[in-house]
């Protein structure tokens, strides 16, 4: 291990919550907490054990509900004092406001930036590069490479993820969330290939999602993949593995953490 | 005995999350009154005032100047503890390269620069520098008071500072180059990490400040 990665900028392990209604699903199972299904519990939690980070994603599929998001965003960061990126459903710069406002540090885009790539440009421009995200939805063609999908991979794109996100990194994104779509669930490990080609496409940071099983996948996805994070939730929900496990597990194989 | 409760101004020119620094100083002093505000009188009224800042400078320095905050940010360099984070720091050195170039509020002699790859490495530098990286402390602060030297502390930003006048560096941090990420002058402590974002060691940071007596 060389002294750089002993002493420089960490990896990143970041929690994700997917939130419907203001409750958390794919049901978080933590036997000594009050109320799993409470985001903002289940955040302390996470914040408690040294997450990095923690990311929350509205799957509320009513607008009418937003109002519900932005409240558990409000107490959410009245709790926690790490950095919060609130994804799902993000359509306008007004929802963007809405978010930061009631404290979200990132703001994350994924349809929207497709149906509407400027969208991305004017958040940027308006906000800061810093606070937005793009997530990446791909799925792999036959021919070996990649295809941006929306809604949740749903619906093809016809969009090359890779050349992709190298627009969405001019266009001002801060950062990428790119998630394989065909390992999303599959608890085989992120798309190492996909990862890599896209942390290697552009200057800004990548987060690798989708598929993580084991703690061995979280140190594939920074070393093979070269992903600046690695995002996870059915491996720590489930209390399989707590972060602070993780993350000893990653500084042992030579991977640069925040114990 | 019993001592005055802080009053602290969080100053607001509707740039990003000022709920998170209001929250975390509420957090770790229960019994300060906290206001955020673009309010002239009452940033001067309060006893210690917090200069945050996010987002693009150009946008950043056009606001303060609409409201006129350069002259309540000076006011208070000259008469009480003052804490700048990230852009705020950034806005009290006197040039900023961002948005091909802005002037910004000349208060502190240097300039503001972008992260760029080490010539010829072979590792290039992502930007924004952004997650938890270690700060060297120059040397004892009392905002520093029961933080370890090397501890990590969030970081989120594509520009850095590079005062002119080395003897304001209170705190480095390590990214392609080794740059200013604290600086301090009598009552100011200007910072390019987030305190309010860094769990228990930036907490510890703002419960100094909201118990600072310069």
């Amino acid at each position: 291990m060389s002294a750089y990665e002993d002493d420089g900028l960490c990896k990143r392990i970041i929690p994700c919550l997917d939130v419907d209604k203001g409750r958390v699903v794919k049901g978080v199972q933590f036997v000594d907490i009050r109320d799993a299904g409470d985001p903002v519990e289940v955040a302390r939690r996470y914040n408690e054990e040294g997450a990095d980070e923690i990311t929350f994603l509205d799957i509320t599929a009513s607008h009418e509900a937003r109002d519900i998001t932005l409240h558990t965003v409000e107490r959410m960061a009245g709790e926690v004092f790490i950095p919060l990126t609130v994804g799902g459903g993000v359509r306008e710069l007004a929802d963007i406001r809405n978010l930061l406002n009631a404290g979200a540090d990132k703001v994350a885009i994924n349809s929207a930036a497709v149906s509407h790539a400027d969208f991305v440009r004017a958040a940027a421009e308006r906000f800061g590069s810093q606070c937005i995200v793009v997530a990446l939805d791909a799925k792999q063609k036959q021919d070996s490479t990649w295809e941006v999908y929306t809604h949740g991979g749903r619906n093809p794109t016809g969009l090359d993820a890779i050349a992709w996100a190298s627009q969405m990194a001019d266009y001002g994104a801060g950062e990428l969330l790119v998630t394989s779509m065909d390992r999303d669930g599959t608890k085989n490990g992120f798309d190492l290939p996909l990862t890599q080609a896209i942390s290697r496409a552009v200057q800004i940071p990548v987060i690798a999602s989708g598929g993580v099983g084991t703690l061995q996948h979280l140190v594939d996805g920074v070393k093979q993949g070269e992903a600046d994070a690695v995002l996870a939730a059915s491996i720590f929900h489930f209390n399989h593995h707590s972060i602070p496990e993780a993350k000893h597990y990653m500084r042992e194989r030579g991977v640069n953490v925040r114990l | 005995m019993s001592r005055r409760a802080p009053n602290i101004a969080v100053i607001d020119y509707g740039m990003g999350n000022l709920h998170s620094v209001s929250k975390a100083l509420q957090r770790v002093c229960p019994s300060a009154s906290i206001q955020v505000t673009a309010n002239a009188a009452s940033i001067a009224a309060a006893d210690r005032v917090v200069f945050p800042g996010v987002g693009a400078m150009r946008d950043c320095m056009a606001e303060i100047r609409r409201l006129e905050l350069d002259t309540v940010v000076k006011q208070t360099l000259r008469t009480k503890p003052l804490l700048a984070i990230c852009v705020g720091m950034q806005a009290l050195m006197a040039h900023s390269e961002e948005n091909g170039g802005v002037d910004c509020l000349n208060l502190f002699p240097g300039r503001v620069k972008r992260f760029a790859s080490p010539p010829g490495g072979e590792r290039r530098l992502k930007v924004p520098h952004m997650g938890w990286n270690r700060v060297q402390q120059s040397y004892p602060h009392p905002l520093w008071k029961g933080i370890d030297q090397s501890s990590r502390l969030y970081f989120i930003h594509s520009y850095y500072v590079e005062p002119s006048d080395a003897s304001l560096v209170v705190g480095t941090c390590d990214y392609g180059v080794n740059y200013a990420c604290a600086i301090a002058k009598d009552n100011l402590f200007a910072v390019q990490f987030h305190p309010e974002k860094s769990a228990n060691v930036g907490l510890k940071l703002l419960q100094n400040f909201a118990h600072w007596n310069v």
